[in-house]
Order: structure tokens, then sequence, then C-alpha cells
């Protein structure tokens, strides 16, 4: 009886918990092999702007907090535990202890100084050997670091902040060791020297880049030996690459690459929703898209599971607010408009406009992931507009151009997108929708202005705690979805292939994560 | 001789000064900020604005190329916007990656090229004529970017023969001294860096090599073909001299200055990097830098690169000259004179 009670136990609990049957244990050492699109540009994060450059960097480099291995939700790195002042005014990050940069040089608050006064004050010794090029997404609202003590910093904001610890787990707000910053000065980014899990080791331009695992690391060490990041500029090339099994790893491949790689047993592909967002933004400062039930009418016009399929090949999901469900605060509760040609035609009726009307349709002419062509997007929806007796006329522009006149609202409805690099709510609400950035240059390509939205934006902006800033958002989203200054068109999804002798690949909303975890079988 | 090249060097300062007023206008007129371009979407009109000022593009045009020819007379090609590294590094370090596989690609282009052309000729209208003739007309339309990929597929992917991409195993311990990977393992003995780089060389040379092989070849054919039909090439063969000298020594000889002004030409396109081919075969080298460049509307690199090519086209035309006076004993007469 107590044989047979052991017996079902065991079999019980392998149903429950599969893993345990069939886990394996890590392995250590190795090189992993990673092929992707482009070389990086500088390692030193803080100056990056590419999604190459991120890549190499967050291997070596560490923040203060990190997002998750697969979510977007912060932890802490480099910084132990923090409080915000009840003014909401200044930040106190407790350090962790015993910490060494690779060079050997100890980590601490005057580590953390150094590394963010060379970004935000502009007499700092070395601010001048940097291109801080995106400071209103990273230190922005960062307006002095003060050192406590050792292990004790403290952030002082002009304005009361809360996506600040957020926008602190970027990329851009490494922590460089103090050293090496004044050793290197402009070359910082050749030679980059953090606390994370691996060292940087060689770097040949155009060709490949290798870290190794760092023994000292602070943290769970690397299983692997080192990383090769390789440059395979040719999607073709880098998919062959990894049928060879030259690369163990092959980013950003196209449809039917993925496609084919999803029915070979020897690769493994995990897809995970992005923070990004596809739109169409329509000038409300223009007569025609003024009219609530024009925007409403047109959005009922707009099959976005059609550009869904046919454009992203399956690879997204479509969007009814103005960020992605992987961000919190997301509101679920709002019912999409549908696609109904009826519907649009009653709203343009309504509106005034029975025969529809003439407007003009920007399409961006560049390929973002969260707009992979946007030339054939802009030609379905120009189909889509027809339909409903809207005749619009595809307008292009070079990039530079495009955003140039885009800022200025010189366009009537023109698609762009947005990556939420620290995903909060704010950085879409506020950096895209609030009246603040309404004006030319806007970020604001809508121009959109609505005092309820943005109070509420405003507000949660003061506000600490997800639990109280996520109810304001929620309203925020039901006052977007009422007025729809976007069409918001779709969320991409990101995709990682990689041979099947790896485990533990991670991967993030944003697609960039450290492979510190990662392992390889003989 | 010295007299001619120093007049050539001479000539290359108005011809650096013409190309750079030429670039710097064309890329100032091509639409599009290069602040918008650098930032992209993701960045707030200020930090535009605060680019541009840094980049110094907010001065009149005149002063921006002044500023710009101040600083190039200093030697400094000016910082790259991208990288905020010196134009000048980012170019050297590529341009070595570019020599190394446009030297081999000549060698071989050269070397098949000649020989199919003297063969063509010597056996005119034979089989191996219009065998090597259609192969050199499918040499030329061949896109390289099909040509490439195909290679690959066969060698790499298929046959598993030769190594897909880069110029050495990924990961083996190579350390420049000259930057020229096969150089540098002779110079260190080390044979299996040495074996692994020339086997890393033969897909992208040979991609590489097809077109101006193809145009060699057809270039020796008629060259030789003409000089064949010379008075001088009977009389030749009549005193009794072989076939193979007449045909090496008098007649190639003869016909050689054409085939080496194709081959001059085609070697000072090579050297401006192949993007393509770089491309294909992740090759790091100039033609790739400049594409990147462009498109990111680096300004000072794309400056840099395109005055970069303009040395190197005036560098190869004058070895061309000074290799027609050793080839025509007529040119050293008028040279002196």
């Amino acid at each position: 009886m107590k044989r047979l009670f052991w017996f079902f136990s065991i079999l019980a609990a392998m149903v429950v918990f599969p893993s345990l049957l069939f886990a394996q244990t890590p392995v250590k050492g190795g090189t992993l092999t990673w092929g992707r699109g482009g070389d990086s540009v500088t390692l030193d994060l803080a100056q990056a702007t590419d999604g190459e450059s991120i890549k190499g960097g967050i291997q070596v480099l560490e923040n203060l907090v990190m997002f998750k291995k697969d979510s977007m939700n912060v932890e802490p790195q480099l910084a132990t535990s923090w409080s915000v002042s009840n003014d909401g005014l200044v930040w106190t990050f407790k350090l962790r202890r015993g910490v060494k940069f690779h060079d050997g040089t100890p980590f601490n608050a005057n580590a953390v100084k150094v590394s963010f006064d060379r970004v935000i004050d502009k007499n700092h010794p070395f601010h001048k050997y940097g291109t801080w090029r995106y400071p209103a997404l990273g230190l922005g609202p960062v307006k002095e670091v003060r050192v406590i003590d050792d292990f004790t910093v403290a952030l002082r904001t002009e304005k009361p902040y809360a996506p600040l610890v957020a926008n602190l787990a970027l990329w851009l707000c490494p922590i460089l060791s103090p050293a090496a910053i004044e050793k290197y000065k402009g070359d910082i980014g050749r030679n980059p020297v953090g606390t994370g899990p691996f060292k940087f080791v060689k770097w040949i331009k155009d060709d490949q880049i290798i870290v190794e695992r760092n023994e000292e690391y602070w943290g769970q060490k690397p299983h692997l030996d080192r990383i090769i990041l390789k440059a395979i500029p040719e999607v073709s090339a880098r998919f062959m690459a990894l049928q060879t099994g030259a690369v163990d790893i092959a980013d950003d491949l196209d449809p039917d690459s993925i496609q084919m790689a999803k029915g070979n047993p020897n690769f493994k592909v995990i897809e995970q929703p992005s923070v990004n967002v596809g739109y169409l933004a329509m000038n409300t400062k223009k007569p025609v898209l003024s009219n609530k039930l024009v925007r409403q009418a047109i959005s009922h016009s707009i099959d976005k599971q059609t550009i869904i399929k046919t454009i992203f090949r399956g690879l997204a999901i479509p969007a009814k607010s103005p960020f992605a469900p992987s961000i919190w605060g997301y509101n679920y509760k709002i019912m999409d408009y549908d696609y109904n040609v009826q519907k649009a035609k009653e709203l343009l009726a309504g509106a005034g406009y029975p025969k529809g009307f003439d407007i003009e349709l920007w399409a961006m002419p560049v390929s973002r992931g969260y707009m992979p062509e946007p030339v054939k997007t802009a030609e379905l929806i120009q189909g889509y507009l027809a339909a409903v007796g809207i005749n619009a006329k595809i307008v292009r522009h070079e990039w530079g151009v495009y955003l140039d006149k885009t800022m200025k609202g010189e366009h009537d409805l023109c698609m762009l997108g947005w990556l939420g690099g620290n995903a909060d709510p704010d950085n879409f609400l506020y950096g895209l929708l609030h009246s603040d950035n309404s004006k030319p240059p806007a970020a604001n390509i809508a121009f959109w202005q609505n005092p309820e939205f943005d109070r509420l934006v405003k507000e949660a902006q003061g506000l600490f705690g997800k639990e109280k800033r996520a109810p304001l958002y929620l309203k925020a989203q039901e006052i977007f979805h009422e007025e729809v200054p976007w069409v918001p068109l779709a969320h991409s999804t990101i995709v990682r292939i990689y041979n099947k002798k790896l485990h533990d690949v991670p991967l993030r909303p944003n697609g960039l994560n450290s492979f510190q975890m990662i392992w390889k079988e003989k | 001789m010295t007299q001619f090249i120093s007049r050539r060097l001479f000539h290359l300062i108005f011809i650096l000064i013409g190309v750079s007023i030429l670039v710097f206008l064309m890329l100032r007129l091509i639409p599009g900020d290069p602040a918008h371009l650098l930032l992209g979407e993701f960045a707030s009109p200020q930090d535009v604005a605060r680019i541009r000022e840094q980049l110094g593009l907010d001065g009149s045009y005149p002063f921006q190329y002044w500023i710009y020819l101040k600083n190039l007379f200093g030697g400094d090609m000016g910082i790259s916007i991208r990288s905020n590294l010196p134009v000048s590094q980012e170019i050297f370090d590529r341009f070595l990656a570019t020599v190394e596989l446009s030297v081999v690609a000549m060698f071989i282009s050269s070397f098949i090229g000649i020989m199919a052309g003297v063969i063509s000729s010597v056996r005119k209208y034979s089989i191996f004529d219009y065998g090597s003739m259609v192969m050199a007309l499918a040499g030329i339309s061949m896109p390289i970017f099909w040509l490439g990929l195909m290679l690959m597929y066969l060698f790499a992917v298929k046959l598993g023969v030769l190594p897909m991409m880069g110029r050495f195993t990924m990961g083996m311990d190579y350390h420049p001294i000259t930057g020229l990977v096969t150089l540098d393992s002779l110079f260190k003995g080390d044979m299996v860096l040495f074996l692994n780089s020339l086997k890393h060389l033969i897909l992208p040379a040979f991609t590489l090599a097809t077109i101006p092989m193809a145009i060699i070849a057809r270039m020796t054919r008629s060259s030789m073909l003409e000089v064949m039909s010379k008075d001088y090439i009977r009389t030749a063969r009549a005193k009794g001299l072989s076939y193979h000298r007449v045909i090496f020594q008098h007649a190639l000889k003869n016909a050689f200055l054409p085939i080496l002004t194709v081959i001059g030409l085609n070697f000072g396109l090579l050297l401006g990097g192949a993007v393509l081919t770089e491309t294909i075969f992740s090759w790091p080298g100039l033609g790739r830098y400049v594409v990147d460049s462009l498109l990111a509307r680096d300004y000072p690199a794309v400056q840099g690169c395109i005055l970069f090519f303009a040395v190197i086209m005036v560098i190869v035309n004058l070895i061309v000259d000074i290799l027609y006076f050793y080839l025509d004993p007529r040119l050293r007469i008028d040279g002196k004179g």
C-alpha cells in the first residue's frame, strides 16, 4: 500500500511539474555566437541610440535598477532599495556592497555620481567627451546627484516625476567605472568598463565584439565562457549562418525565414509582445479632422486584422490603446472600433460629409518594427478609406523631412510609431498625447488637446506607486478611445530564434536582454 | 619622371578641393535634417535642436565649408556624427579589410581574365572562345547579390567546404600589426590563422572578381586580336620565334596597355569598397561603412570617404601611368621630351 502511495505520488508530481522530469542541469562553459544585423556604434550606453549598441553594452554594463528578464517590471540591480521623499523630489538609493568594476575599481556612490553627472552636468569635466542624445528619456528629469555616504546616493528632480525609476532601468543610465571614464575619456564607448556578468574583451569594427565571463561577478556567474556578437548585415546570410550552426542566435529575421525556422526541429522560436505601437495620427488642427465623428469614422473604416495578417505576417496584435498590454495600466475593458464600413459611412454623414472628402495620407519612408512595410500599409489604408468615400492621396517624403514636417503639423493623416523603452504609460500618454507636447515642433503629432486627459496624465506623474497611478491611466485611455486622435494600428511581436542547444534564453518585451543565464549543451 | 609625378600630385590638391565642394553641396542639397535622422522618431524636439547646434549645422553653408576645409588641411577629416570618433580612424580601420579583399579579387580576375582572353584570341571562334566569352557576358550581367548568396549556399551551407563569412573564424585570436590578416599571420608564423583567412577570402574574392574578370577577358581578347593581326607578329613568327614567345612577349606586351587601364580602373573601384560583396559575406570593409554612413546622413564620414576615394583613384591612375612608362618605350621618350 505504501509503495503504491509513493508510485502515485511521483506520477502525480510528474504530471503537475513536467519540467521536473525533463529538467537539465546547466552546463558551464562554451561560446555563444550571436548573429545580428549590424555592428554596435558605441558600448557606452549613455550615448547609444541604436539597438545593436544596446545589445552589446547591456552584457557588460549594469544600472541601479533593471527590468525583469521577461517583463518590463523593474527590479533592483546595483541598488538594493530606494525611497522617495514626501514632496516627491528626492529619490534615495541604497547601493549594493562588495561590487567591483571589471577594472577592479570598487562600485560606490561616487561611481553613480560620476556616471550620471557626466551626462546631466554641462560643466562636468567628462561631459564634453560624449554626445548625450536622449536626455529627455533617461536622466533628463534629474537635476542633482548627491553622495550621502559610500553606499547611499540621492537624486533630486525639479518636479515630482514618478516614472524616474523606470527611466533608470533604461540603457541610457548605466554605471561605469569612474577610473575608466577618466582613463578613456572620449574612447570609453570602445572600452566599456562596468560591473556586468560579462567583461568586454575585444571589438573588431563592423565584424565582431567579444565579451567573456566575469569571474568576480557579484550575482550568479554566467554559465557561458564568452559571447561573440557577430555582425551579419544580410538577412539571408544570417539565416544561413543559423542553419549551418555558425551562429547560435540570429536576430531580426524576415517573416519567411521565421516561418521556416518554426518548422525546423533544430531551432527554438520564442515570441513576446513588444512595448511598441504603430499608429495613424490624425491632425486635429485640420478642419476636417477636428471633427470627432470623422476620426471615429476613419477608425471604423480600417481593418487592422488584415493589416496584421498581410503586413506583419501575423507577428503583431491589433492595438486599441496608445500602449501595449505588456505595460501596466493597460485598459483591457476598452472595446476597439470594429471594422464596419456601414457605420463609418453613417458617422461621416452625421459629420456633414456624406460624400466623403479629399485628404493626404503621409507614409513613412523607413521600415520599423512597429511598421514593417509602411508604404504597403498606406496603400491598404488608402483602399479602406476609399471604401467609405474618403479619397486619400499618399504623400511620401525623405525620412528627415518627414519627421520635420510632421512635427510642424503639415500633414493630415500620418503614420508613425513609438517604442516605449521604459515601459511606463507616461512615456506614451504624456510624451505623445499631452498638450504640453503639441506645440511645433511637436511630439504630439495629432496636435490633440484635451484638458481632462491632460489633467489625469499630469496628476499621475506626481503620484508614486503603480496602484495610485493606474486608475488615472485607465481613465485617460477611455478619453483617448472616445476622442481618437490616432488610430492605433498594431503592437508588433518580437521573436528570438536560436539553436535548440541553448537553454534559458530570455526575451524581454523590448528584446534587450543580458545573456547571463543562458547555457549551451555540449 | 619625377617632374611628371610631382605635377600629378600637384593636380591632386585641385581635384580634392573640387571633390570636397561637390560632396559638401550634394549632401546638403539632399532633403532631410541630419539631426533628425540621427536621433530618429524617439528624440524630443529639444534634443534635435541641441544636436543641430552641436554638429555646427546651424551655420551658413560657406561657413560650414570653410571650417571643414580648414580642418581638412590640418589633417582632420572631422568627427563621425554616429560614432563620435575621428573619421580618418574609422576609414583606415575598414580600408585594410577592403584592401585585402580587393587585392585577392584583382589577382584572381586579372589572372583568369587575361588567360581566358589570350586563349580566346589565339583560338579565335573555337569552342573555348565562344564558351569563355559567353561566361564573360554572364559574369558582367549576373547580379553580384544573387551570385554571392548562391555561392555561399552551395559551398558553405550545402557542401560545407568553405566558410560562409567574415575574415577568419569567429573568436580566433588575432592581433593586428598591419591590419591585413593574411600578412599578419605570416609575420607571426601562425599558419593556422593564415590558412583560415585564405579560406575565408575565397568566396568573397571570387564573387567580387566576377565582373572585373569578365571585363578583362573581353578587353584582352579584343586587344590581342588587334595586335595579332599586325605585321611585326607575322615577322616574329617568320624569323622562327616560338609561338608562345610571340604570344606572351610580343603580342601580349603590346596588347597590354588597354588591359592595364581596365585593371587599374577596376582596382581603384574595388578599393572604394564593394558594398554588395561586403554585405553578403559580412566583410568589415569600407563599402558597407559608406552606405551605413550615407543612410545615417553622417556628413563628415561620407565626405571623408569620398575624398579618400578620390585620392585612391588619383594614386591608382598615377601608378598605371608609371607602369605605361615601363611598358611602352615611346611614352618614355615623349615624357622626357
